[in-house]
């Protein structure tokens, strides 16, 4: 298979750039025959939209699954895992056990969060249950923290509804507007006094998911306070470097990150080994389980891989809540380590979809090898539960054949690092 | 409790260690009793003499408590309650700190230092720096001290725990003095008594210390520091990823929680030789420096926290600019500048500092009350606790900050460093593990083991000396990654010593030595050694003591 690869994209960054011109490869335009397209989002949407019925050819690939947005838009995340979860319960899976006070065990990962305004009459109840507690508002469509504010008592939202035009509150079906409402953690671990978040990037081929080992924490420049006076101070609660620029006391030496080894060096120091290993593999959890959750509706397409940048915060029990997931994390960097860091990730990340640097063929299904993993590491291969189960046991709980479409039941949960239960 | 062999191997190499110090070189006699007569007289009238007069008491009342064998009964008593234990662990702490035995009418200045021309080169470099304070004092029409007006005092009680949003004009502020200001003074020590002129040959030294101190060479290193060798298991070395824990990790850490359980001072400290388990450090070395955090002590730091309040030090706006200039731009430190800000403005008023000049060779500088200079009974230490603050003083801090979130714990494990290590990395003196002897070490070790390249560098004008003196100041604090750097400041506790620093320092250029011999200026030899951060401290240590030729 003779031939650098062809690439095009429609980012202008140089982390990407440079990592294509490091291996030779071939810039071109959209239309001229290409390899491999880094799309931004919006490119992805018309490339697969129905109209233009765009075919990719076995040689080439994309960087985001052509629904990507049932995982990466707030709303529609939340629906896919309240839908998984009720599934699992319908089927009698131990996944789906619950407590004492119907909370469930496992899957108790995201917090409670409401559709706005399909879901209002359900919120009010669920906020009267307790008035105290603070609600945080995000439109659907919308990155970077845009449009986002707290609130702690029901007459803010009817302000807001007032306020904004109304055509958009009542707006449900176009989901353009939408908003979803999250109850707030307003117990988060705090280090040093401030609030923080973690992002970590997965990349998710046709059968695998990977966690990249390098994820970093974002903190917010100010001392956190759950202080109802704070509410409007955005640079305490949102951990978005986008917001944290502007902050007066935004370093541009360290970019006010961590490494995730830092983190996990500070909590096994100050909490102990044991309980940190926990909360790690709670994460790979989280991750797990939602792509699980959004594997019936995506489009599991051999064309395409997907860097889906996952945000987790920790609460002060180190209990991890997954935040939302993005589709396209920054790759503009902020500071030299940044720089850095993301050069690697698109590096590993390229390693991986394509192994040796050559032309993808996707007609084939091997999994990359582990010396080409780089910084990743494996944490689903839906390909090797798939032969095992296969091994085991030929009854399918839901008659449904062992296809790519994800696979339903308890026989295909194997996370590779589970230690606990 | 700890196995028959585990026992062999922590506990009885420490209790020897232990009757060693207590009978000096093994003399007989009144150097002991002298010794424990002045233990005693510390640790009386203690809070832990109080407590355990107060338990012995109580346990009275409980039947197994005998009229006929009281003795026996209460001591078995204090040691099944664990209180024998804290006793031992101040005993043992106080061994570190005291004085080594001496002649009973030296004067306490020859406690501090023995040697005359280091005690005049140390009282001169103070009188420099506090001139330079007060002459910042005068310049900038900033008091030394002031008391702070109450509304101050309000915003500055609301604001303790974000000082760092605090955006003061530090611009016009300079620090006291920089690490390589402190070079040039110890590079020309010399000893009038030494007449170094007829050793111009094979023998004379080639680096920057002119003064002829003591110090250990590879194969001494070698027997001190036994417990680094090849074969014996490391963290840092055999917890590494690809070997398997139960070759030596696991294990290892189960002794480390049993030590941590017995609360043995003299075990942890043996124990911390090999490395301290990122889960276990916090105790254990809280365990070493017998830092318990008492009630009295969350007592004290609140007290010194009221200080803080009441009254301004200049020498507080040289720690917010320290701060501000080193640990805010550090990417592992940066998310504990309040911390910082917490513990150092505290340290600074903390007067039971002053207790470890008895056995500093520096002496804290006093400022008299105007128009007084001379008067003795107007003299006041300043700052309070009689350190000032100099560039990236705040490092010594900053690691501390990953094993201790709870500031009066923070703060006393610090305090309790400072005043058994770090001072010796700032002050003149001849102690082994002093900066002086550091820098020589570094130097003899390079040369003896390295000549090609020290000779190279000396060539090129680019004495090692200089690039690696900042590392030593520091205790490498900033300059490694912190997991490393917490693996080093593990043996420097376990072996009471700052001489890892030294070796350290040499295994850095041995260790980059190809490197370093391609190089034609100091500017190029400092760009070669300018990123530490991925350093793995134990092999470059090992590799350098036990795998170098001799």
């Amino acid at each position: 298979m003779a031939g650098k690869v062809k690439w095009v994209t429609d980012i202008e960054k140089s982390v990407l750039i440079n990592n294509f011109e490091k291996r030779e490869w071939i810039q071109v335009t959209e239309s001229e025959d290409w390899n491999f397209y880094w799309m931004s989002i919006q490119t992805i949407r018309n490339v697969f939209s129905v109209d233009t019925g765009y075919r990719l050819s076995d040689d080439q690939m994309v960087n985001h699954f052509p629904n990507h947005y049932e995982l990466t838009r707030k709303d529609l995340m939340i629906k896919n895992i309240k839908r998984y979860r009720k599934e699992l319960e319908k089927e009698g899976s131990p996944l789906a056990e619950k407590d004492e006070n119907g909370k469930y065990i496992y899957l108790d990962f995201v917090p409670v969060t409401f559709m706005l305004p399909a879901d209002y009459n359900l919120f009010v109840e669920e906020f009267r249950k307790n008035p105290s507690s603070t609600w945080i508002m995000k439109p659907c469509g919308k990155a970077q923290g845009k449009g986002i504010f707290l609130i702690n008592k029901l007459s803010q939202i009817k302000k807001w509804s007032r306020d904004s035009r109304t055509s958009t509150f009542v707006a449900a079906s176009s989901g353009k507007e939408a908003y979803v409402i999250s109850l707030y953690i307003d117990n988060p671990l705090l280090i040093g006094g401030k609030k923080f978040d973690l992002l970590f990037v997965d990349p998710s081929l046709w059968c695998l998911t990977l966690r990249y080992k390098l994820g970093f924490c974002r903190f917010c420049t100010v001392k956190y306070t759950p202080s109802t006076s704070e509410l409007d101070n955005m640079f305490v609660h949102l951990t978005n470097v986008a917001i944290q620029k502007h902050g007066d006391d935004y370093n541009h030496v360290h970019g006010g990150k961590w490494t995730v080894s830092n983190l996990r060096l500070y909590l096994e120091s100050t909490r102990g080994k044991e309980v940190t290993s926990r909360l790690f593999d709670q994460i790979h959890w989280i991750v797990v389980q939602s792509l699980k959750a959004v594997a019936p509706v995506m489009n599991n397409d051999k064309h395409c891989f997907e860097c889906y940048g996952y945000d987790i915060i920790i609460d002060d029990k180190l209990k991890p809540w997954l935040i939302e997931v993005n589709a396209s994390p920054s790759l503009t960097s902020s500071t030299a380590n940044d720089r850095i860091l993301k050069y690697n990730l698109i590096n590993d990340t390229l390693n991986i979809v394509t192994p040796n640097g050559d032309i993808p063929d996707c007609r084939w299904n091997r999994s990359p090898p582990r010396e080409a993993l780089g910084n990743y590491q494996v944490l689903y291969d839906e390909e090797q539960a798939q032969s095992e189960n296969a091994e085991r046991d030929l009854r399918s709980r839901s008659g449904q054949s062992l296809g790519s479409k994800g696979t339903k039941g308890s026989a295909g949960v194997r996370p590779a690092t589970a230690t606990w239960k | 409790m700890l196995t028959e062999q585990q026992q062999q191997q922590y506990i009885k190499p420490s209790r020897a260690r232990t009757k060693t110090a207590l009978t000096g070189r093994m003399d007989e006699g009144t150097e002991l009793s002298l010794t424990i007569a002045h233990i005693v007289q510390r640790l009386k009238g203690s809070h832990l003499h109080s407590q355990i007069e107060r338990q012995a008491k109580e346990c009275l009342h409980q039947p197994e408590i005998k009229l006929e064998s009281l003795r026996e009964d209460v001591r078995s008593f204090l040691k099944t309650s664990g209180w024998e234990r804290k006793l031992q662990n101040a005993v043992y702490r106080e061994l570190h700190i005291q004085l080594p035995p001496s002649h009973p009418t030296a004067p306490p200045e020859h406690l501090k230092e023995p040697l005359a021309y280091m005690r005049k080169a140390q009282a001169s470099w103070e009188k420099r720096v506090f001139k330079s304070l007060n002459s910042m004092s005068t310049e900038l029409g900033v008091p030394l001290a002031r008391m702070r007006p109450a509304v101050e005092q309000k915003e500055l009680a609301n604001k303790w725990n974000e000082m760092g949003t605090d955006e003061p004009d530090l611009s016009r502020f300079r620090p006291v003095y920089a690490p390589k200001d402190f070079l040039e003074v110890l590079i020309s020590l010399r000893n009038p008594n030494h007449d170094g002129s007829e050793d111009v040959s094979a023998r004379s030294h080639w680096g920057l210390i002119q003064v002829p101190l003591n110090v250990r060479d590879i194969p001494q290193l070698r027997q001190a520091y036994s417990e680094l060798n090849l074969t014996t298991g490391q963290l840092g070395i055999d917890d590494h990823a690809h070997i398997h824990p139960d070759l030596f990790e696991s294990e290892y850490v189960q002794i480390g929680k049993k030590v941590v359980v017995e609360q043995d001072s003299a075990a942890a400290q043996q124990y911390s030789r090999q490395g301290c388990s990122t889960g276990l450090r916090a105790d254990l070395w809280a365990l070493i420096l017998n830092s318990t955090n008492q009630p009295q002590d969350v007592m004290h730091y609140e007290q010194l926290k009221a200080g803080v309040i009441q009254h301004d030090l200049l020498v507080d706006n040289l720690i917010y600019k320290d701060v501000k200039l080193t640990a805010s731009n550090d990417d592992y430190y940066f998310v504990f500048e309040d911390f910082l800000y917490q513990v150092l403005l505290c340290f600074s008023r903390d007067t039971a500092v002053l207790e470890h000049f008895k056995y500093n060779s520096a002496t804290p500088p006093k400022s008299y009350i105007q128009g007084k200079v001379g008067d003795e009974e107007c003299a006041v230490v300043y700052p309070p606790n009689g350190v000032i603050p100099f560039h990236g003083f705040s490092m010594y801090v900053a690691p501390l900050c990953f094993l201790y979130n709870e500031p009066s714990k923070l703060y006393s494990v610090f305090r309790e460093m400072y005043t058994r290590y770090f001072f010796r990395l700032h002050s003149i003196s001849s102690s082994p593990s002093g900066i002086v002897s550091l820098c020589l070490q570094f130097e003899r070790l390079l040369q003896t083991h390295l000549p090609q390249l020290f000779y190279h560098l000396r060539q090129i004008g680019a004495q090692p000396l200089r690039i690696a003196f900042k590392w030593m100041v520091r205790a490498f604090s900033g300059y490694l990654s912190t997991d490393q750097l917490l693996l080093l400041w593990d043996r420097i506790l376990g072996y009471d010593s700052l001489e890892v620093v030294a070796v350290l320092a040499a295994a850095v250029f041995a260790f980059r030595a190809e490197n370093l011999m391609e190089v034609t200026s100091l500017a190029s030899a400092e760009a070669v050694l300018a990123d530490l951060s991925t350093l793995k401290v134990m092999p470059l240590i090992q590799i350098f003591l036990f795998a170098t030729a001799i």
